[in-house]
């Protein structure tokens, strides 16, 4: 059975606060189960975004990316996201709004409701481990998808966007 | 076969004008041009601004990490980097020859990887080029406006890919960070369930692939002045070719060939390699500049990746992929084929004979086979090739007594490419720009031209919030006198 929700978390675990997204992919991963949540999440991580992950969008209720972000707002950014054409700069690192977009082409529709969760990194160093000053963000941030996991609706996530 | 623009003579006379980063490729490139007052290209080159530095990473690690380790290199071809130091490895746990199933489950992760990395090339990187035109409307020339525009075409590529990424996922336990590769074989195996899910789908896989490759050899034959002379340049080529010469992307051994077709050198085993090639240092870029030996550095580099590896094999061992290679070397002249945009169409070759291999070992029952590992006499040093998607891929590794490593030399295949990419980045220049005011549909001409080789310019990192691509135009004082950003 398709989980309803779907948590993308993107970065190599290699370069220094590009492992945010596993970070919290992992530390989410036991939590989720410690409280019984496992089967309404699945959880996708990879090193970038690819247009197939438009396929793992089919049959959720809400889809959520989880990337470090580079001079971006600290600690994070919660924000919904909507397709977008031409957004895109690169292909082998697709923004989260044209992995929607993908959907809507391939798929005929609408693509299910979209957050991404942008946690600031300030190194990105090769073979470096989470940077001292992004290890608080991760704690904020861990924090707010605790909340969010516990009331998967799209309105209620509106809400934490504010 | 020149440096022919590599440096201009009083470059403090000149303007600069630096696309950064090259879009649409891994990382962060820099293309810088130095201009003049009326607009004559001085001088351009391809930077790479990202130090790799994974050699110093890995030493001091146990040599089982590494296949683990080095997959973190490329997050679009991990498991090139796994199987290259796989097969090195291989050779320090004295395991010169695998298991018959091991080796033939290692070929299917290999040519799933192939599969899907072509498959993301072309539908996504390059059709958006090739199909809207390289002056189209920026906001279109992306995937997102290829599916707008030919919806059927996307979905062919999303789903190609996806079955890659499939083969990808059963042989090496995880679709990223996959552990199937150790040293002296494999770790597992495939159940039935799993072999019989990707029999499902392949036959329609050979036929998509089959549907690219004309498409490709339509769009390159109907604009012979444009894809037979863009970037164009003449090099030495080189690949490993398997056994009988067939084009073989997991082994064999090294051929290279001149700009005419003549053989440099065969059958060379590549853990003599570093006999054979040297990498130069250039104080301007930290990728190094490999060449062969026997020809020296001035005229010794080469091109790697598709066009070279379907001109320097004898055959292909698929039937369609064979019959589409007999029509590219017969559009070709019985001639090599120089031009970058060629390697589009070679690499649809190849996806296709990737897709028909993996049916063919699909119908193998050594797949499901658990006689996976082999050992024998330990060794200090190993040294792993492959045939990654973008070219020829090596994997040098020295280890001591505790299996620490001590020594590790990666040559990626956009190293092996770096002579003749920032070759077609200066002919390119040299025939659109010079001149010329310069637009943003001019400047994407220098990145089509880096595209077609695939480049992979840094180690896999992804960060929202990267800068977007800018473009700066300076004057001799170092003031910014015009500029454009894509964002």
């Amino acid at each position: 059975m398709t989980a309803p929700v779907v948590v993308f978390a993107v970065g190599n675990p290699s370069r220094g606060d590009d492992a945010i997204g596993p970070e919290l992919c992992g530390r989410l991963a036991e939590w989720l189960g410690s409280e019984g949540l496992a089967d309404g999440v699945e959880l996708i991580e990879d090193f970038q975004l690819q247009i197939e992950h438009a396929l793992d969008l089919k049959g959720r209720q809400i889809a959520l990316f989880i990337d470090a972000g580079l001079r971006t707002p600290g600690p994070y950014t919660f924000r919904r996201i909507a397709p977008a054409t031409g957004m895109a700069l690169t292909t082998h690192e697709l923004p989260p709004e044209a992995v929607l977009q993908v959907y809507m082409q391939t798929e005929d529709g609408e693509p299910p409701p979209a957050f991404v969760l942008c946690v600031r990194g300030e190194e990105f160093e090769l073979g470096a481990p989470l940077s001292p000053a992004v290890l608080s963000h991760v704690e904020d941030a861990f924090t707010l998808l605790q909340s969010l996991c516990r009331q998967p609706a799209p309105t209620a996530w509106e809400q934490a966007t504010a | 076969m020149s440096y022919n623009l590599e440096t201009a003579e009083h470059p403090e006379r000149l303007r600069r004008v630096a696309i950064d980063p090259v879009s649409r490729v891994e990382g962060h490139g820099k293309v810088t041009i130095l201009l003049d007052e009326h607009n004559k290209v001085h001088q351009v080159r391809l930077h790479i601004v990202e130090f790799r530095g994974f050699e110093k990473f890995i030493q001091g690690r146990p040599y089982w990490e590494v296949p683990v380790m080095v997959q973190r290199l490329c997050g679009i071809c991990p498991v090139s980097h796994h199987l290259a130091a796989s097969k090195a490895l291989d050779i320090i746990v004295g395991a010169r020859k695998l298991t018959p199933p091991a080796e033939k489950l290692r070929r299917l992760m290999h040519y799933g990887q192939m599969l899907q990395s072509h498959a993301l090339h072309f539908f996504h990187l390059c059709s958006p080029d090739l199909l809207f035109g390289f002056d189209s409307d920026v906001t279109r020339r992306n995937i997102v406006g290829v599916a707008a525009a030919h919806p059927d075409i996307a979905k062919q590529g999303v789903l190609l890919r996806k079955f890659g990424q499939e083969v990808i996922r059963v042989t090496a336990g995880k679709r990223v960070h996959g552990t199937g590769a150790v040293p002296g074989g494999m770790n597992k195996s495939l159940t039935v369930a799993e072999r019989d899910e990707l029999l499902k789908d392949v036959y329609r896989i050979v036929a998509w692939s089959r549907d690219a490759v004309h498409l490709i050899q339509k769009v390159h034959t109907q604009d012979p002045g444009l894809y037979n002379s863009f970037g164009i340049f003449r090099s030495n080529f080189m690949s490993i070719v398997g056994h009988n010469g067939d084009l073989d992307f997991y082994h064999g051994s090294l051929r290279a060939r001149d700009d005419n077709g003549k053989l440099i050198f065969d059958g060379v085993d590549y853990q003599q390699y570093d006999k054979y090639i040297e990498e130069e240092v250039r104080p301007w870029s930290y990728m190094k500049f490999p060449f062969f030996k026997s020809i020296g550095k001035e005229h010794g580099w080469y091109k790697v990746g598709p066009l070279a590896r379907v001109q320097n094999c004898d055959q292909i061992s698929t039937p369609f992929a064979e019959h589409e290679r007999k029509e590219f070397v017969d559009y070709a002249g019985g001639t090599p084929m120089h031009a970058p945009l060629a390697y589009h169409w070679t690499r649809m070759i190849e996806m296709l004979h990737a897709a028909e291999v993996i049916k063919d070992l699909l119908h193998d029952d050594d797949l499901l086979s658990d006689n996976l590992m082999v050992e024998g006499e330990r060794r200090m040093e190993g040294v792993g090739v492959i045939e990654a998607p973008r070219g020829t891929l090596f994997h040098h590794y020295r280890v001591d007594e505790n299996d620490l490593i001590t020594m590790a030399n990666l040559i990626v295949s956009t190293t092996n490419n770096n002579q003749a990419m920032n070759e077609a980045v200066r002919h390119v220049a040299r025939r659109y720009l010079h001149g010329r005011e310069i637009t943003e549909g001019l400047l994407n001409h220098i990145e089509v031209a880096i595209r077609a080789f695939d480049p992979c310019l840094s180690c896999a990192t992804h960060a929202l919030g990267k800068m977007p691509l800018e473009v700066e135009l300076v004057d001799p004082e170092g003031q910014i006198v015009h500029s454009l950003s894509r964002s």
